[in-house]
């Protein structure tokens, strides 16, 4: 009942700051309204690594403690980082038309190690069906989950390291927070994006990993289920099994 | 096309998406659900 309101309240959220940046917020001067799409892709890529950084913190706990609870919020995470990953690439691409000329452009570092890292948890994903084994599974993707965070700080860190056609941040540099590189009315209306993009992004993240949670126990029944067939087939009907 | 459409079309496909996922998930929650006997938000195993 509560993640339902929580539903509400998130939805309410995104019109609110979907509204106010489209309608609200003046279009840029340099850019026209094309600036508008950087507050649905912006967040869309903050809460990309928020979703990852889950999986590999989630991952690394299953490690030590070795709860399914763990590998639930970790698939979770996964699932819903692959999702706004996608999200923020086709944002940026629409915004990248108008403003930059093109598209995509492979030799730029942000779009390409954003590229990788949808790939990565892709790969995460389809990993995860390899085998009917929970713990295995948990275990490997705990693993694969880990390494691939090793490119979110690359993404992020990639307009600074690498000259390229993608720019700098705009208030996620420590040096421009107090100072950010945009007026303060489009930093509001990317705050409110970002803080409604977070309601909605908790809410998926509880759905799904309620759904992964009730799908193991669907898997850990049928699993009994088999166990308790082959013990009927093995143990001939009259005999009592032996204890233990 | 011209900037609005850029920015429709970025729009449409992020906050469609996102409302389309979220409706996906509800669907595979509820038939998993009534798969499993289960009908609560709570997360207790059987």
């Amino acid at each position: 009942m509560k993640t339902r309101i929580l539903g509400f309240v998130a939805l309410a959220a995104v019109i609110g700051a979907a509204v106010n940046g489209l309608f609200v917020v003046p279009a840029d001067l340099n850019q026209g309204d094309a600036q508008r799409i950087m507050y649905v892709h912006v967040a869309s890529a903050w809460l990309a690594y928020a979703s990852f950084g889950v999986t590999a913190l989630a991952g690394l706990a299953y490690l030590i403690r070795r709860d399914m609870r763990l590998d639930a919020l970790a698939l979770a995470g996964a699932e819903v980082g692959v999702m706004f990953t996608a999200f923020a690439i086709w944002g940026g691409m629409m915004w990248g038309r108008p403003v930059w000329g093109v598209y995509w452009q492979w030799e730029d570092p942000r779009l390409t190690t954003t590229a990788l890292l949808l790939a990565l948890y892709v790969g995460y994903l389809l990993l995860r069906r390899l085998t009917d084994d929970p713990a295995r599974r948990a275990a490997r993707a705990a693993v694969v989950g880990l390494i691939a965070a090793v490119d979110i700080p690359i993404v992020h860190f990639s307009v600074i390291w690498w000259r390229g056609l993608h720019q700098g941040p705009t208030i996620g540099d420590p040096s421009k927070i107090l100072n950010p590189s945009a007026p303060l009315q489009f930093v509001l209306a990317l705050l409110a994006m970002l803080a409604a993009f977070t309601l909605v992004w908790v809410y998926l993240l509880i759905r799904r990993y309620q759904l992964a949670r009730v799908e193991w126990q669907l898997e850990e029944d049928a699993r009994r289920g088999r166990v308790a067939a082959a013990r009927q087939v093995a143990v001939p009907s009259g005999v009592e099994e032996p204890a233990g | 096309m011209t900037d609005a459409g850029f920015v429709i079309a970025a729009y449409g496909v992020i906050l469609g998406g996102i409302a389309l996922y979220a409706a996906l998930l509800a669907r595979r929650l509820g038939s998993a659900r009534d798969e499993s006997g289960r009908t609560d938000d709570s997360d207790s195993p059987r």
